[in-house]
This record gives structure tokens, C-alpha cells and sequence, in this order.
């Protein structure tokens, strides 16, 4: 099967910002890909390209098998996009304006309309003018998620949701994932994006810095362990892979590489544990690690 | 009060370009309107004739108002820019009134100032600093330049004070439109009705009668004032009286309600869009409401107006009426040159409709919800079509309702409601393919310079100047050929051409493939 979405050497400039500057992407049709990247690494402009809003300048873009300029018109047929920025008329219902932008889309399923306003606890006949920042979001992700298409382009969709709807959301985008949908999701929101994506790539000033399944990415840090032991520490520093070793009593802390572990743990089994924790790198961790740019430091986002 | 200095500050920095380049076009044409009247009518005898057949001419009069002094000089030459930069003016301090108050209240920027040490009250009180301020800067500038041109220096004083005072209650009607809706559209809209009443009840009250009507309407008191026809100075303290009534009712109003409500309250809507089934369904849905009141704008000030033609044939036996009639652009019978002068002005209008309904394009696109559409499966041609079918269709329709209206109204005098209505509609829609050409300008602007598309509001600015005041201010003709309506087959009456109308609809057709074409290559917003 041909990917969703494939992206190489994508560049795009805004006078003179170089917003985009050789960015790559690959999306594995029926997978949910995490794209995270902190504010104004590009993650915006990278999907208004795929979604044929803007030109790209240089690089090659292949959404659903179609070039995303050329072919917008049918390619917008099997997709649906949440803005991060919901935008809405502000004299239209909620619910008219879901069902214009599902029956542009091609219709939407009128049951899992209803399903969905349920769960998102939406009321329908309100002017969008009086929804709040979260309510303009729904608007947007019920007539989204209650679309018949092969691809979800989310930017940030829960950055104005509470964490019931969240915990919706995540729901919602886990039957799309059994459905065999695509979904592509642009976020900073680290938690979400662990819970719900099957791979991710890191992106940082216009360029992607890492890709990958969040297990393969793990392997490029460290895991922390703690453990208390029965008899007296060993000498780990000696031992290839471990770092920050920390020593009080029968307590002990350290860093391991991926593949050190093994020797770790044989080195604290011979001193006889009595408690060990092991903790794998959050994404947070990795995330640090790539936006940690040598100097100025990078906000953390 | 605190914070009204800072906030005085941020109001006028933003507006830095705007009002003042507004603020000169008023006084240049008000300079030189007057310089060109003066030099035309040197004699006191011209000025008497021309004077005489206006205030005989009850079309002119509901478009213009009388001629209050057939000896002065002064009296003419403010004659048609006294009633109709009294309204733009209006225009201009009602919406600066809203800009500062609605929008920044719709668009969320009050809250985050009003998070601030900022008095309650204040962004209001600001906003009608700035509206009464320009109003005042007008009058006084103007004022300035009429005594300049060598009018007497009473006179032009009392036409600035009568200038100012019109924007003054209307930066009033503005506050108080503020108040009443969530919606800075809406609130804008209700200013035009305002206004489009006051012009209503002036010009039946100057036309046809009953002569207290004029009394009633804000534009009215601006020529009640009598510039250069024995000043009549105390009836200032209408619009000063009534500008602080609104000014109170909306410091009381804005008091009363909360951050981002209006006193009209919205009733909940439609749980679901069947009818909403396209772009082109969208667009319409968007439109209808501003269509229908601007429908109801056009019946009205066109029956008026139709209703005003009969009685022109007594007069034809004039001269110095015709001379006036020919100096505004008609040929043959008076009242076929009166209906032409009329629709002229209808069209015009119609093109203001035709191209803020092409500007909801560039409004869309950059509100961001151009996107929701065209993240759809709908190309950029078919989603720019649907507004610009209603720009062009809206506007065709306007002026045949128009000529129907002027068809209906004038028929109704003679008893034969029917009879000339395909005549007027015909004559009407001649003016469209101008419109069009205007409407096409704003598409083109959208699609290649998107940042300056709000500019053809500038060069609509010029096509009513170059109507109204060209022939007077004996503008070169090149000059007066730049604007679309200049080219129109004067009708009814005049003789017909189609080559202007086919050149013209070839312009707008032209610009019109031109634009969408470069809209579709080009970056969204």
C-alpha cells in the first residue's frame, strides 16, 4: 500500500522566512502519526500545503497519491482538516455549519452527527459568534469525525477542549485508527500524542529532526532506574552504557543506555535487589532533547 | 476615566492613514466645488437662474435639497456637496464610532483591554472622541477652505458647523447601532438605515412636502442652516442637542449590558443546514440579509424619486432648467434627463453593493474561514463564484427593481402604474455593466494584491466624484473617462449605444478571469 502522505525536501518561504527548509514526512496509510514541533516550527504551514491552501516552493508532496496543488478538489473529497484556529461565520448555527462542511465533504453519517454532538455535549443552535474557543473546536471535530474519509488532518485539535473532551477525543480518534483511517495529528500536547500515535516525527525550524515509532525513538535515550539493594552497591561505573550514577546507602540511580540494560541489571542482581523501577523516556524527554537548541535556549513549549 | 489618554492614543495611531486621508478628500472637494463656482457663475443674474430652475425641480430638490438664496454665490456652490458629504460624512464618523467600539468588542480585543486599569465606559467615550473629533476637524478645515476660495467668511463657517454637526449626531447613531448588536455588520447596517431614513424624510420634505419633514432629519438641519442665505446659527443646537441625547442613551446602554452581548438578543437558530448545500448556497446565505435591505433601500429612494418625474414637464418650457438638466448629464425630454440623473446615482450605489459583496471574498479569506470551505473539495473558482455570482446577479437585480420602482412611481401619477416599467428597467440596467466593471476591479484585487483589495473603495470614491461634481469642476475628459458610469448611454432619453456596454462588459469580464486566474495560483492567507 502506498503511503498517505509523502514528503521530501519541502521548502517554503514567506518573504524572507524560511518557514520550511527541506522538511520531511512520511505517513503510513491506516496509521495515526503524531507530527510535533514547538510554536512556528512549521507545523501549519506544512499541512496548508498538503491541503493545496499554499504552494510549496521546492520538495516533493504526495498526499493520498495526488499532488495536493493540482489535485486539491478530489483529493479534499477523502479528507477532513481541523484547524488549529477555528474560524467560523458568526450568524450560522453550529449545526449548519456542520452540515455545510460535511455535505461539501460529500455527506456526513447523520447518525454518527447525532452520536457525536452527544458526546461532545454540543449544543447545535447556537450562533458560532457566542461559542466559546473549545465549542468552535467541536464544531470543527464533529464535522470532521463524522465524515466518511480516509484521512483526518487535526492541527492541535484539543488545544481548547477540557479534559472530558479529551478523553472523547482520544475515543473518537482510537475507532478511526480500528477503521483503518489515517489520521495525522499536529500537536505540543506530548500525553496525547504518546496515548494516540503509532509513529511520530519531531519537527524543529522548518526541518524534521526525527521520525519514527515512539518505541524507536525511545531507543535513542536513556531509561532511568532506581532501585534499593540488599547488600552493598556495586561499582557500575565501570560498566559500558550507564551514567549519573548516584549512590546513598543501599540506594542507587543511574542512567542506562537501550542496550546497556541487560548488564545493568545483572551487575544490580548479583547485590540483591529489593525494589527496582525502570522508567522509559517520556516523549517530554525527547522533546526536550531536540528543541534543547545549543544557544539561545529554546522555550520549552 | 483612566486610561482615556492611552486609549485616545491607540485609536488615533491606528487610524493615522485613514481619517486623514478621508478628512482631506472632504475638504478638497468642498474647496473646490466652491472654487469652481465661483469662477463659472461670476454675475449674480446666472446665479439667480440656475438657482430658480433647481428649487422648480422637485427631483433635484429630494437629491440635493433648495437653493435657500438664488442671489448668493456661496448658496450654489455648497449646493450639492452640502446634502451629500453631509452623509458621507455621516458615513464616516457613524462607522469610525463602530470600528472602535463593536468590532473591537467582536473581535475580542476589548476584553483583553478591558482586563485592564482600564474605567468602565472608556472605550465608548474614546470612540466618540474620535468620531465627534473628525466631524469637528472637517467642519473647521472646510470652514477654512470655502473662506479661502473667496466666499464670505459667516457663510462658511455656518456650512462647516453644518457639516460637523451632521457627523456628529451620526457618530451618536453609530454608538448607539454599537450597543444594540453583537454584530459590527449589523450595527453598520442600522446606520445606514438610520441614515437612509433622515435622507428620506429630507427629500419628501424638500420635494413634495409636507416642508416639516425636513425639519426632522439631521441632514436636513445641515442645509436648515442656511450657509451663505442668512445664517440661521442657533438651529446648530439641534444636532449638538440630539448627539448628546445618543451620546447618553449609549454610555447608558453600554452600562447596562455585558462584555460581548447586545441589547437585541439572539434567539437560538436552526439545529441543522439543509438548504446549505454549496459554496454558491453558502455565499447566498451569507448575503441574503444586507440583499434584502439594501432591496428595500433601492424601492424606497427609487419610488421617491420616481414618484418626483412628473412634474418636471411643466417646466420645460425653461431654459435655464434645461441648461442644468444638460449640465447633469441628460440630453432630451426633462423628465427622461431627470430618471437618468436618478438611476445615474442608483448606480452607483448598486456598485457600492456589488463590491463590499466581492470584499466578503478578501473579508473570508482573511478571517480564516475561506479555509474551513476550501479544506473541502471545492476549488478556489467555485468558492470566489459564489460570492461573485452574487455581487453581479445582486447588483442587476438591484437597478431593475430600481427602474421598476421609478417605473411604478411615476406611471402611478398618470394612472397607468405599468405602462413605462419595462422602459425604466431597461434604462436601469444599462448602468449594470458599469457596476460590473467596478465589482470586477475589487475580484482582481482580491486575486493579485489581496492586501489592497479594500482600496476600490477608494476608486468607487472617485467614480461618485466624477459623477456628481466632474461636469462642475470641469474635470479634463480623460479624467472623467477613467470612471466606468462616464461611458453609460445616458437613458432614458439619450441615445442608446450598445458599444459602450459591450466594451465595458468585455472590461469586467476581462478582470474578472484575470482575478479568479490569479487567485488560484496564488498563497491563501
Amino acid at each position: 500500500m502506498t503511503p498517505a502522505i509523502v514528503v521530501s525536501g519541502l521548502v517554503k518561504s514567506f518573504g524572507r522566512i524560511r518557514a520550511l527548509d527541506g522538511l520531511d514526512l512520511e505517513v503510513a496509510t491506516g496509521e495515526v502519526h503524531g507530527f510535533l514541533g514547538p510554536n512556528g516550527s512549521g507545523k501549519t504551514t506544512t499541512l496548508r500545503i498538503l491541503l493545496g491552501l499554499l504552494r510549496a516552493d521546492a520538495g516533493t508532496v504526495r498526499l493520498l497519491d495526488g499532488d495536493p496543488w493540482r489535485d486539491a478538489v478530489t483529493l479534499h473529497r477523502r479528507l477532513a482538516y481541523v484547524p488549529g484556529e477555528v474560524a467560523l461565520w458568526p450568524n450560522l448555527t453550529g449545526g449548519e455549519v456542520i452540515d455545510l462542511l460535511g455535505r461539501l465533504r460529500g455527506g456526513l453519517h447523520p447518525r454518527r452527527r447525532t452520536e457525536l454532538l452527544d458526546r461532545f455535549d454540543l449544543d447545535p443552535t447556537q450562533r458560532c459568534r457566542s461559542y466559546s474557543r473549545g465549542n468552535r473546536q467541536k464544531v470543527a471535530l464533529v464535522a470532521a469525525l463524522a465524515s466518511e474519509v480516509d484521512l483526518l488532518l487535526l492541527d492541535e485539535p484539543t488545544a481548547g477542549l477540557d479534559p472530558l473532551m479529551e478523553e472523547e477525543f482520544r475515543r473518537c480518534i482510537g475507532q478511526h485508527r480500528r477503521a483503518g483511517r489515517t489520521v495525522v495529528l499536529s500537536s505540543h500536547i506530548l500525553s496525547e500524542v504518546e496515548a494516540l500515535c503509532d509513529r511520530v516525527s519531531i519537527i524543529s525550524a522548518g526541518r524534521t529532526v526525527e521520525s519514527g515509532t515512539l518505541a524507536g525513538l525511545r531507543h535513542l535515550t536513556r531509561t532511568e532506574v532506581v532501585a534499593e539493594l540488599a547488600g552493598d552497591a556495586p561499582d557500575l561505573s565501570v560498566l559500558p552504557g550507564v551514567h549519573g550514577v548516584e549512590v546513598t546507602g543501599h540506594h542507587i540511580r543511574c542512567d542506562v543506555d537501550a542496550g546497556a540494560l541487560d548488564g545493568l541489571v545483572r551487575a544490580l542482581a548479583d547485590a540483591g535487589i529489593t525494589s527496582l523501577v525502570s522508567r522509559p523516556p517520556t516523549l517530554e524527554e525527547l522533546f526536550l532533547r531536540h528543541y534543547a537548541r545549543p544557544a539561545p535556549p529554546a522555550a520549552v513549549p | 476615566m483612566t486610561g482615556t489618554r492611552t486609549l485616545l492614543a491607540l485609536a488615533l495611531r491606528r487610524d493615522r492613514v485613514l481619517l486623514p486621508a478621508w478628512i482631506i478628500v472632504f475638504v478638497v472637494v468642498a474647496a473646490s466645488s466652491a472654487a469652481s463656482v465661483v469662477a463659472l457663475y461670476p454675475t449674480g443674474a446666472s446665479v439667480a437662474a440656475t438657482a430658480l430652475a433647481v428649487n422648480g425641480t422637485p427631483s433635484l430638490l429630494a437629491l440635493y435639497g433648495p437653493i435657500y438664496d438664488p442671489t448668493s454665490v456661496g448658496a450654489l456652490a455648497i449646493w450639492k456637496p452640502a446634502g451629500s458629504g453631509a452623509a458621507l460624512l455621516a458615513v464616516l464618523t457613524g462607522f469610525t464610532v463602530i470600528r472602535h467600539t463593536r468590532t473591537e468588542e467582536e473581535v475580542g480585543r476589548l476584553e483583553l483591554l478591558g482586563s485592564t486599569g482600564l474605567g468602565r465606559g472608556v472605550p465608548l467615550a474614546v470612540a466618540g472622541l474620535v468620531g465627534v473629533g473628525t466631524a469637528l476637524v472637517v467642519g473647521v478645515l472646510s470652514a477654512v477652505a470655502l473662506a479661502a476660495s473667496g466666499l464670505p467668511v459667516a457663510g462658511s463657517l455656518a456650512f462647516g458647523a453644518a457639516w460637523a454637526g451632521c457627523g456628529v449626531v451620526f457618530a451618536g447613531v453609530g454608538a448607539v447601532a454599537a450597543q444594540l448588536t453583537r454584530s459590527a455588520r449589523t450595527a453598520r447596517g442600522l446606520t445606514v438605515a438610520a441614515l437612509l431614513v433622515a435622507f428620506l424624510l429630507r427629500a419628501a420634505g424638500d420635494a413634495s412636502g409636507p416642508a416639516w419633514l425636513t425639519w426632522l432629519s439631521p441632514l436636513g438641519w445641515a442645509q436648515l442652516v442656511r450657509a451663505y442665505a442668512g445664517e440661521r446659527w442657533w438651529l446648530l443646537s439641534l444636532p449638538l442637542a440630539s448627539a448628546l441625547v445618543l451620546g447618553v442613551l449609549a454610555d447608558r446602554l453600554d452600562a447596562s449590558r455585558d462584555l460581548g452581548t447586545g441589547i437585541l438578543v439572539e434567539r437560538p437558530g436552526p439545529a441543522t443546514g439543509p438548504d446549505l448545500r454549496s459554496p454558491l448556497a453558502l455565499a447566498w446565505r451569507l448575503q441574503r440579509g444586507p440583499f434584502a435591505a439594501w432591496t428595500a433601500g433601492f424601492v424606497l429612494v427609487a419610488a421617491l424619486l420616481g414618484s418626483l418625474t412628473p412634474t418636471v414637464a411643466g417646466l420645460l418650457d425653461n431654459p435655464a432648467l434645461q441648461d442644468v438638466i444638460r449640465q447633469l448629464g441628460g440630453r432630451q425630454a426633462l423628465t427622461d434627463a431627470v430618471v437618468a440623473t436618478d438611476l445615474g446615482v442608483l448606480g452607483l450605489l448598486a456598485a457600492g453593493f456589488a463590491v463590499a459583496s466581492v470584499l466578503r471574498l478578501h473579508g473570508e479569506e482573511e478571517a480564516g474561514r475561506a479555509e474551513a470551505v476550501l479544506s473541502g473539495p471545492v476549488g478556489r473558482i467555485r468558492w470566489a463564484g459564489g460570492h461573485v455570482l452574487v455581487a453581479a446577479a445582486g447588483s442587476a437585480l438591484l437597478m431593475a427593481v430600481a427602474g421598476a420602482a421609478v417605473g411604478v412611481a411615476d406611471g402611478a401619477r398618470s394612472g397607468r402604474p405599468w405602462a413605462g416599467v419595462p422602459r425604466f428597467v431597461g434604462a436601469a440596467l444599462v448602468q449594470v455593466p458599469a457596476v460590473w466593471v467596478l465589482a470586477a476591479v475589487a475580484l482582481a484585487l482580491v486575486g493579485f494584491a489581496p492586501r489592497a483589495a479594500p482600496a476600490v473603495w477608494v476608486l468607487l470614491a472617485g467614480a461618485v466624484l466624477v459623477a456628481e461634481l466632474g461636469p462642475l469642476l470641469r474635470l479634463r475628459q480623460w479624467v472623467l473617462d477613467l470612471s466606468p458610469f462616464t461611458h453609460v448611454p445616458h437613458l432614458p432619453g439619450g441615445a442608446f449605444s450598445v458599444v459602450p456596454l459591450v466594451w465595458l462588459t468585455a472590461v469586467a469580464a476581462g478582470l474578472t478571469v484575470a482575478g479568479l486566474a490569479a487567485l488560484r495560483r496564488r498563497d491563501l492567507a
